[in-house]
């Protein structure tokens, strides 16, 4: 008889077990995600803005036409899902990219969305609309998009003058929300109005974010939460200090250093945490318009004088990486494979050999231990700029140059470096999405905006030509690499490392997935639940 | 007394104006505007979109044009909308008042109820053991910097208690309330007081040593009698001055311990204004907060006579 009982007991326990588990595995229903944000962003509105301070928050209440799918870390051509568009295809051509629309998906307002839209969202972009945005920093993504025309309500065509894959990652990007046409700019700013599955509810400056569950939205049973809650918290030491207390459910993502990292598992061992490149690449901008660094000489010299792995090793204790252009493999997609890397001059495993290269170049240019060359180092006021630059003037001493640091307040960086008033500066640029077209014609191409330093060179402006227009992914693979290899080589805007960062999220907290390759598209949150 | 009410008025008015101007054209002096920030936040500059943007925000202007449409504006109570939140600049300004006015109120609080008893304390127990405890408290209070001593209450807070005493825009009861406030109002409020007590015992010793003191003892008068009632009256007015310049300086202080402590206030509220030169938040912001100062002066002035009749028969 006790050996009967025994074994209901053990039954029951078993099934009880089973279905803990079953249930621990199902998404709940409920529950405000709370979450700190590093900063207050000026506004809104997603279209107008250049930092993930916005998409973070923001995102959430839009929808693209395609996304990059939430749950791979990667985004890659292999992860691109569709979103307001049901479907999409190129035509033979490649230079018709043509969306089928979502049908009886409703604004926040209960208007109901069809391909005016769309058509509205890209006419603001490519500045072709009566309403202008305030600022539109995105513009040049759409160089090759002739017109977007809809076909009807639920079908729209985007015309391209050559055929540009890239077109379709640069959609899925957190950067291109499709808004309503019948919101202003300026209200968007404010009061932005999407598609998406939280609502926005209030924005109060310095202070709060508020997001609601959208009811109504396409994707039935999402989101799991009711809402999303951020407190602008820009002090990092209280910010930390109030999640290890509990008081917030996940850290602003990517918004932790390595050093910091350890400071919260040994608070909060419990937390979850992952650490992931964020595609920001630390780099030196060079001004080859005038002496000395007019000279190709000096400006291998400084190239090659650097330890990149130092700079690795003293601020992220290792954990970040080295790379050309484009984001090294395995997270990067377009990075060049280490052994062509090491091919580049200064990439070499021997910084010795590379600065007795270096000492020779300084000294053919006429400098040398009796005659150093005074150089001023101008970087943005802030802890990441400012870290990176302080080494980099330690380890220019060992070629010669004299390096002095140039604290430049943030208002005044881009317009001192758009006037070329710097000899050389440490800067950082940020991908939105891993793909060569936007980085490339962004930062390298004749007369770019973004293209601080002026390089220009004709032969590789052709080569980006040809990579964009080129189908197959491994050929493309092939001419982006050799296209970073001369980038590096011709001192173009020497990268220094490609920055990691982490983020930590409560045990309860379930359905985050942080980018491994952009910190701009993973922030749609619509599946995230609490299990509590 | 009349007279005196007067002349003060007239200088506070004069001293507005000066503050008005220095407000303006400091700002204007600083490198950079908002539409600067808003490119470089954005990493471009495009000359065209930046030069419409100057103009739909009127700061292509000749400079005195603004100032008259400011600081007629500002009379009129029209502050303008702020350039970030494209709100009301009046609407922003106007919810935050009352959460740095609760935490000034009580670090005052706190900086007078704590620094003036221990002050006549140390002063009346010169040379004692208490005395020398009490000018180290006050001396570390002069020391610690409140944005560190902050740090360390809210590293302590959740060491100890797995708890975190920062801003609740919605505390669940009037404890959690005073505490939201309490916390950082001691923060900021620690070296304020110790301000006062070190002037409250200087000053008091100094009366303590006045023959009147000696004749009151004389008379049998007790010694609460004497320190409170004749002494303290008299020690009091240094104090007063330091408390009402402290009232400025608060602001100041307060700064770093709405940042720490993560209080929506209005002094981390100018910070992040001036940061991205928002104009119509920072000159009415600091107009107001000098409207405050200049009048809690003036307020102060008003003391003086009232405690020594000396000043308004003789000024």
């Amino acid at each position: 008889m006790r050996s009967v009982w025994a074994l209901a007991a053990t039954a029951a326990l078993s099934l009880l077990a089973f279905s803990t588990t079953t249930f621990a595995g199902e998404p709940k229903q409920g529950g405000i995600l709370r979450m700190y944000h590093r900063d207050s962003p000026g506004n809104a509105s997603i279209l107008e803005g250049a930092t993930y301070s916005l998409n973070v928050p923001f995102m959430g209440v839009f929808n693209n036409l395609v996304i990059y799918d939430q749950h791979i870390a990667q985004n890659s051509p292999d992860t691109l899902r569709p979103e307001l568009a049901e479907s999409w295809s190129w035509s033979s051509d490649n230079k018709k990219l043509t969306f089928k629309l979502r049908q009886g998906v409703k604004w926040h307002d209960g208007k109901a969305f069809t391909s005016a839209d769309v058509k509205c969202t890209f006419d603001l972009l490519m500045g072709k609309s009566q309403q202008k945005l305030r600022q539109n920093p995105r513009k040049a993504w759409y160089n090759e998009v002739d017109d977007v025309a809809p076909n009807g309500d639920f079908e729209i065509s985007f015309n391209l003058k050559r055929p540009q894959p890239s077109l379709l990652a640069m959609l899925a990007s957190g950067y291109t929300p499709i808004y309503p046409c019948h919101v202003s700019p300026a209200d968007m700013r404010t009061h932005p109005i999407g598609t998406g599955p939280y609502k926005f509810v209030e924005f109060k400056a310095n202070e709060s974010i508020k997001l609601t569950r959208n009811p109504d939205y396409w994707k039935k049973g999402l989101p799991y939460l009711d809402g999303i809650e951020y407190t602008i918290i820009p002090n990092r030491s209280t910010a930390i200090l109030a999640f290890v207390a509990g008081k917030f459910d996940m850290t602003f993502p990517t918004h932790i250093t390595i050093p910091l990292l350890k400071d919260i598992k040994s608070q909060a061992p419990n937390a979850t945490c992952v650490v992931e490149p964020t595609n920001v690449s630390t780099n030196i901008i060079v001004n080859s318009t005038s002496a000395p660094f007019d000279n190709i000489d000096i400006r291998r010299a400084m190239s090659l004088a650097l330890d990149r792995k130092a700079f690795v090793d003293i601020l992220f204790e290792g954990q970040a990486d080295i790379g050309g252009t484009m984001l090294p493999p395995p997270q990067g997609i377009w990075g060049m494979p280490k052994d062509k890397l090491e091919t580049i001059p200064g990439y070499g495993p021997n910084v010795n050999a590379n600065r007795e290269e270096a000492k020779k170049l300084m000294q053919k240019a006429g400098y040398g231990p009796d005659k150093h060359l005074a150089v001023k180092i101008s970087t943005r006021n802030l802890a990441e700029y400012r870290d990176p630059a302080v080494i980099l003037i330690d380890q220019l001493k060992s070629i010669y140059i004299d390096g002095e640091l140039d604290v430049v307040e943030t208002a005044n960086w881009f317009p001192k470096v758009a006037r070329k008033d710097y000899m050389l500066g440490l800067n950082l640029t940020g991908n939105s999405v891993d793909d060569p077209d936007q980085s490339f014609y962004e930062n390298y191409s004749c007369g770019s905006e973004r293209n601080y330093t002026n390089y220009c060179n004709k032969e590789i402006e052709k080569l980006f030509d040809v990579q964009s227009q080129e189908i197959d992914t491994n050929k493309r693979k092939q001419l982006v690499w050799d296209i970073d290899k001369k980038l590096q080589e011709d001192v173009a805007r020497p990268i220094i490392f490609h920055a990691r960062a982490g983020t930590c999220w409560q045990p309860y907290v379930k359905g985050i997935t942080i980018m491994s390759n952009s910190s701009y598209n993973g922030f749609r949150y619509e599946d995230v639940w609490l299990d509590k | 007394m009349f007279a005196y009410l007067v002349r003060r008025l007239f200088l506070m008015l004069v001293t507005l104006f000066g503050i008005s101007i220095v407000i303006f054209f400091l700002l204007r002096i600083v490198p950079g505007n908002i539409v600067d920030i808003l490119f470089a936040a954005a990493g471009y500059v495009d000359p065209a979109d930046k030069a419409n943007l100057e103009k739909e925000l009127g700061i292509d202007q000749p400079l005195i044009l603004q100032y008259w449409h400011w600081i007629s504006g500002f009379l009129r109570g029209d502050f303008g909308y702020s350039y970030v939140s494209e709100k009301p600049a009046l609407q922003e300004i106007l919810p935050r008042i009352p959460i740095t006015a609760r935490l000034a109120g009580l670090a005052l609080l706190f900086s007078a109820s704590i620094g003036i008893p221990l002050g006549v304390i140390s002063a009346v127990k010169q040379g004692t053991r208490l005395d020398y405890a009490l000018r180290v408290v006050s001396l570390s209070g002069l020391s610690l910097p409140s944005f560190w001593l902050g740090l360390l209450i809210l590293t302590a807070a959740v060491a100890m208690f797995g708890q975190i005493p920062i801003f609740n825009p919605n505390p669940a009861t009037w404890l959690e309330a005073f505490a939201t406030y309490a916390v950082p109002a001691a923060a900021v409020g620690f070296r304020s007081a110790a301000l006062t007590m070190r002037i409250t015992r200087s000053s008091m010793l100094e009366v303590l040593r006045q023959d009147y003191i000696r004749t009151a003892r004389a008379k049998g008068a007790s010694d609460a009698a004497v320190n409170y009632h004749h002494a303290l009256k008299n020690a009091i007015l240094p104090v007063i001055t330091v408390i009402g310049i402290e009232a400025a300086f608060l602001i100041g202080g307060l700064i770093v311990t709405e940042t720490v402590f993560n209080i929506p206030g209005v002094a981390r509220f100018l910070v992040e204004a001036i940061r991205w030169r928002d104009y119509p938040i920072v000159q009415n912001l600091v107009m107001l907060i000098a409207v405050v100062v200049v009048s809690a002066n003036f307020i102060v002035d008003m003391l003086y006579a009232v405690f020594d009749p000396r000043i308004r028969y003789t000024d």
